[in-house]
């Protein structure tokens, strides 16, 4: 397997702060890479970094044959984006972009790309829909679809899931999982650590400042770091009230990671709150 | 009725009535073209800003000549201007004003839309600074170098346009023409990429597009719309004849290429509409135009209303 993207001992920060440091890890051809860690870990800003839409502090990020021509990139969702009037089509069809070159327009083998990607994704019938009155998922499926356009080696995912019902959730999954048994290469970023152990190949776990673990998802299972995250976050009171006590030693790191679990959970929690009431909100706005 | 047809017919037998009707509805294309877009990226304020701007220039341009004339006056020994530098002079107060106008707001423009917002002073703080201290300096400039005797005169159809459309010289004519046909083509050749900058910046520039590159492009068309704008609207219309057309558009309308052609649509027939309009009352252009905008506005937020219910 070749790499594709090498960073080494890279330090990621926000005008003037840091927000990550020493972070180390390999990506190869076909691997399915799961970043997980707390808010405000630095897991967007890493994304942001691979992609060189912000430098590099320290360190550095390389990408071994790989060309921005070749990678799609599924941002979290802009404000700006929640009232623009685009059709799907129109949408979809700007991710084929990069390939048109100094052309002006898009030719007829883009169109065929942009229509296959929208079959792929099982929004073809949509294609004249405008944009912003989609659902949740809907969106997600077309922003996944213009990725999918630009991309031909590596996908990119910040936070694919957010604000998705459990079933959108799981076909956005499935579908990515498709997706990397077809040869892309896959870096997610997620909260979901149950998901990211089920589907991914590879974990990087970003704690407070750190890198807590990089390594394949079998040795994440087995890592004190990896167990000790997956009860906490799964709730299961028998064992997680053992943890702490065992990991006194090392109560720095027992808080890295415990703090940021319960604020995450709370600030889960309340979001999946608001994006009801939102949710609520557009449905009756949409039956009317 | 057959007294305004007859008003018209008489006012359309001149041939620069005509070439002004023409240019009229070229501008209000152009500026409705880049409405959209700025109106997504939430940049409507630079519009404004940006006008205001060009009001400082404009009276820069006007009272240049005057200034000149004074130092040379002042250095000189005699205290009578040398007669090159009075021919100096003469010569910039008989060449266009875009001349001037044009490098300036080009300038903030590309000051106010530069990439990479490391700026210490931000987004609207700086917009509001630039546009205010622009409209004073001018302001206090053709009040300190009179031009004329009637500078109030002279501010009002700078800040509100020209009386009538009919006192556009042959020459403005002819550059906005040029300039019009200019904003036209890039527009088209740039469709594509515009829109993907739009929607998502960083989506762009991650799959290798020079969006830094097209937001300067978009920079550089706004300021040369504003520029041309100004001899219809006036500066403090301009951002009218911008977000309008295309706010009334996106009532309606839901994909972008349907919105970017009815908000052209609408400022071609409001900028018709109130020309004529404005030779029939003799009304001011430019608010007339405006206020047409208004109108269709209303109309088209009724009809969203409406579409979205059934």
């Amino acid at each position: 397997m070749a790499e594709q993207i090498v960073c080494r001992e890279a330090t990621l920060g926000y005008e003037n702060m840091t927000v990550a440091q020493g972070l180390d890890f390999t990506v190869s051809e076909g691997d399915y890479l799961c970043i997980l860690g707390e808010n405000g870990s630095g897991k967007s800003t890493l994304i942001k970094t691979i992609l060189g839409l912000k430098p590099v502090d320290a360190g550095s990020i390389d990408w071994v044959g790989l060309t921005p021509k070749e990678i799609g990139y599924l941002p979290q969702q802009t404000l700006v984006q929640r009232d623009f009037p685009a059709s799907v089509r129109e949408i979809v069809l700007s991710g084929c972009l990069s390939k048109t070159g100094l052309r002006p327009f898009y030719g007829s083998e883009l169109k065929a790309l942009a229509k296959e990607n929208m079959e792929r994704l099982g929004i073809a019938e949509l294609s004249k829909r405008c944009y912003r009155e989609l659902s949740g998922g809907q969106q997600q499926r077309v922003l996944l679809a213009r990725a999918l356009c630009a991309a031909s080696k590596v996908l990119l995912l910040d936070e694919p899931v957010t604000g998705l019902d459990p079933k959108a959730q799981n076909d956005l999954y499935e579908l990515i999982k498709g997706l990397n048994a077809g040869g892309i290469t896959i870096i997610m970023v997620s909260h979901d650590v149950n998901a990211a152990v089920r589907y991914a190949s590879h974990i990087l776990h970003i704690g407070h400042h750190k890198q807590l673990f990089f390594g394949s998802k079998e040795a994440y299972l087995n890592s004190r770091i990896g167990k000790s995250f997956l009860i906490t976050e799964n709730g299961d009171e028998g064992e997680g009230v053992d943890e702490p006590v065992k990991a006194k030693k090392e109560q720095s790191d027992a808080r890295a990671i415990l703090a940021p679990v319960a604020a995450a959970a709370g600030a889960a929690a309340a979001g999946a709150l608001i994006s009801g009431f939102i949710n609520t909100g557009r449905k009756r706005k949409c039956q009317r | 009725m057959s007294e305004m047809i007859d008003k018209l017919s008489f006012y359309f037998s001149y041939p620069f009535v005509r070439y002004a009707l023409i240019v009229g509805l070229l501008i209000a294309l152009c500026s409705s073209l880049l409405g959209v877009t700025l109106v997504l990226k939430r940049f409507s304020f630079i519009g404004d800003g940006l006008s205001h701007v060009a009001f400082g220039a404009m009276s820069l341009a006007a009272v240049l000549p005057v200034i000149i004339k004074e130092i040379a006056a002042g250095v000189s020994a005699s205290g009578e201007v040398p007669d090159g530098v009075r021919r100096f002079a003469d010569m910039i107060a008989d060449a266009n004003n875009n001349i001037i106008v044009l490098p300036i707001t080009l300038l903030a423009a590309i000051l106010l839309l530069r990439p990479g917002k490391n700026a210490k002073i931000k987004g609207d703080a700086a917009v509001a600074m630039i546009s205010v201290g622009s409209l004073a300096i001018g302001y206090m400039l053709m009040n300190r170098f009179p031009t004329s005797s009637n500078i109030s005169g002279d501010v009002c159809s700078t800040l509100f346009g020209s009386t009538s459309i009919l006192t556009l010289k042959e020459d403005d004519v002819r550059l906005c023409l040029i300039m019009a046909i200019a904003v036209i083509l890039i527009f088209i050749l740039f469709y594509n990429k515009i829109f993907a900058v739009t929607f998502d910046e960083s989506f762009s520039k991650a799959t290798g597009i020079k969006a830094d590159g097209y937001n300067l492009l978009i920079a550089v068309v706004t300021a040369l719309i504003i520029v041309l704008a100004m001899n219809l609207v006036g500066s403090l219309l301009i951002s009218a004849l911008i977000i309008f057309p295309s706010l009334s558009a996106m009532r309606v309308f839901k994909s972008f290429r349907s919105v970017i052609i009815c908000s052209a649509v609408v400022s071609v027939i409001c900028a018709g509409v109130g020309i004529i309009a404005s030779i029939l009352m003799s009304t001011p252009v430019g608010s007339t135009i405006v206020t047409a905008d208004i109108i269709v506005f209303a109309l088209f937020c009724i009809t969203g209303k409406i579409l979205k219910r059934s």
